[in-house]
């Protein structure tokens, strides 16, 4: 899948059902977590999502806040595969 | 192990069995998902606690000390919790900083608790103490200071110390809210022990009881549950840290199937965060067939929660007479109720309009067009008394709403250091929770006042507020935060409505979406939570009450109307 299709998943999912406000213009490299706009349980949300979605299994070592805090680095680690 | 016909061989908490019989038996695993369990006999443990015991007191800490243990949960904060219990001294588990939290806002509480309380000592990681060093007034002793006092203490075979007074304070236990504000619960050795008694009975502990717990230690649900009555009790505790397992909730799951687990308290989101986003990979294999109880604890029951949660899990084992209820608080030391194990909590269906508009649970069979489920929080444990009080404090009949006061024999002693609170009103502790008493057993409906429990923490809004009111763009003194109930995360989550100074912000995208994202900043940074919805609303959308304060209960409702 191209990188503007996964981005274009993701952001739709971390806005709709992770932040709550499906009109947030979520730029691409705005610290999700750090900057407050949803919690740590997200994380394991977003894992359950990315598994569903694309059949990408992120293992429980990635799955930090340092990791995956922003949509670029979200995007990547999908693609990765 | 310690029951109440046994109850008088205990006389403090330093006569826990996992000190007494310190052998070969496993004392506590910890558990993490990117290294090896560490295990803990109970020789090795006894070893631990009598060498910081030494190590504290070399350190200068004695009796009577408020030692503050500010640490991210791992091993070094328990062996100093009980040094510093052994060596006299009154310990007091606390959060340390997080990397959303604000350290200005964390240090600055954390220097009012200290000033207040008049902590002797707060012990905390290398990395964070050279910075709360430079804030507050006592001593801040890192890792590496803790590690040089033990080492230097050199071998310890015993430590010598006149045995506490029962009735003396142990330890204290911070309630939430505002940090230095926070109001230390102070309980006697004579009290914890007396509930730890009752509790064990009341769930039917056995000393081949395994206790797994992710819970922070400095809420009395970890505290007591995950921490203290498994080592004073001699029952193996397999233990995590929090932030691991809310990323990786898997690790409860592997846990309980490794270590035979038989004992998990968990607060109601727990059971939605592990039926929702346990990966089927990361459950493959697993079991939980070894389980007694999950007991569900610290924030109101959803039927939904469990049934979500018994349906994801029937193939690993989990079955429903597994599903039980507490009903606590750190007052009562920790429980107040207890489903009686073996059978899953009543589940009483009553009309919701009655409820709601004539403060009566009347029963209605499940069909009715107005049944609403209230899950049982089962019976006052052996030694607590409760009652359902009107506002003006006289005794209601069963079925009949009001708030919960109580007695035991194992209350606070007080709030630490405030002679100004006494908690009791004629013996009765009131607890700020509304509920009714139908055949026997508690059941909760909500909540005197506006408090809002979000994933089991205890959260007051007009600190959301006064967090809120500070952010540019934001009028203030025009925000409102309030409790949302959400059947998916299975608990509270926290909105926020607040009127702009400017009008022009609310057509701009651009500029909602900054005060929006500054709101949520703001919160994440200063607050243990989240904002899940942030809506900033015109000037004069908020209902004021009469005498001119902003009635949160209007709003939520207004909000939630509006979102319908």
């Amino acid at each position: 899948m191209d990188d503007a299709s996964v981005r274009r998943r993701l952001r739709a999912f971390i806005t709709a059902e992770l932040i709550r406000d499906p009109a947030y213009p979520l730029a691409d490299d705005e610290g999700i977590i750090s900057g407050g706009l949803m919690d740590s349980f997200a994380l394991a949300e977003l894992a359950v999502f990315i598994e569903g979605e694309f059949d990408v299994y992120i293992p429980d070592a990635e799955l930090t806040v340092a990791r995956m805090d922003t949509l670029d680095q979200i995007v990547a680690r999908v693609q990765q595969g | 192990m310690l029951s109440p016909a046994r109850r008088t061989r205990f006389a403090t908490l330093l006569d826990a069995l996992t000190l007494h019989e310190a052998d070969e038996r496993l004392a506590i695993a910890y558990v993490a998902s990117d290294r090896d369990p560490v295990h803990v006999t109970r020789r090795q443990f006894r070893q631990e606690v009598l060498a910081h015991a030494a190590g504290l007191q070399r350190l200068g800490l004695g009796r009577g000390d408020l030692v503050l243990v500010a640490h991210t949960q791992n091993l070094e904060s328990i062996y100093a919790f009980w040094g510093a219990l052994l060596a006299g001294a009154i310990p007091a588990m606390f959060p340390t900083l997080t990397e959303k939290l604000d350290p200005v806002v964390y240090m600055a509480g954390m220097a009012e608790l200290v000033r207040l309380s008049q902590v002797s000592a707060v012990l905390t990681t290398s990395d964070f103490a050279p910075t709360l060093a430079r804030q507050l007034d006592c001593p801040v002793l890192d890792s590496e200071a803790l590690a040089r006092a033990v080492d230097g203490a050199g071998p310890v075979v015993a430590f010598e110390a006149p045995a506490p007074d029962p009735d003396s304070v142990a330890f204290l236990q911070h309630s939430s809210g505002t940090t230095g504000l926070q109001k230390g619960v102070a309980l006697s050795h004579r009290a914890v022990l007396n509930q730890i008694a009752a509790y064990g009975q009341a769930i039917a502990l056995q000393a081949d009881d395994v206790i797994v717990s992710w819970l922070p230690l400095y809420h009395d649900m970890g505290l007591i549950a995950g921490f203290l009555m498994p080592l004073v009790q001699g029952v193996p505790l397999v233990l995590m840290s929090p932030f691991d397992w809310v990323s990786r909730p898997a690790l409860l799951l592997q846990a309980i199937h490794h270590y035979g687990g038989t004992l998990c308290w968990l607060p109601n989101f727990a059971y939605n965060h592990c039926a929702r986003r346990i990966r089927p990979r990361d459950s493959q294999g697993l079991s939980a067939a070894s389980m007694r109880l999950f007991v569900n604890c610290s924030e109101p029951v959803y039927a939904e929660s469990h049934r979500l949660f018994l349906e994801r899990f029937a193939a690993h084992g989990v079955r429903p007479e597994m599903l039980a209820v507490s009903y606590a608080m750190a007052e009562n030391v920790f429980a107040v109720t207890q489903t009686p194990p073996g059978r899953p909590p009543v589940h009483d269906i009553v009309d919701r309009r009655t409820l709601e508009e004539s403060r009566q649970a009347r029963a209605v069979p499940p069909a009715h067009p107005r049944a609403s489920v209230q899950v049982s929080c089962g019976l006052p444990i052996a030694g607590t008394a409760v009652r359902v009080l009107t506002d003006d404090g006289r005794s209601l009949p069963d079925r009949h709403v009001g708030e919960l006061a109580i007695r035991s024999d194992y209350m606070l002693s007080g709030y630490y250091r405030r002679p100004d609170l006494n908690p009791f009103d004629n013996g009765w502790y009131r607890t700020g929770d509304m509920g009714y008493l139908a055949e026997g057993e508690v059941y909760i409906v909500g909540r005197a006042k506006d408090l809002i429990i979000n994933a089991g923490k205890n959260i007051y809004p007009q600190d959301i507020e006064a967090i809120v009111n500070q952010v540019p763009g934001v009028y203030p003194g025009r925000a409102v935060a309030f409790g949302v109930p959400d059947a998916r995360e299975g608990t509270e989550l926290i909105a926020v409505v607040a009127e702009v100074r400017d009008p022009a912000t609310l057509a701009d995208g651009r500029a909602r979406a900054a005060l929006v994202r500054a709101v949520r900043q703001a919160v994440a940074a200063q607050s243990t939570v989240s904002a899940a919805y942030v809506e900033p609303v015109g000037r004069g959308w908020l209902l004021k009450t009469s005498s001119g304060k902003i009635a949160r209960a209007a709003n939520r409702q207004k909000w939630l109307n509006g979102r319908s």
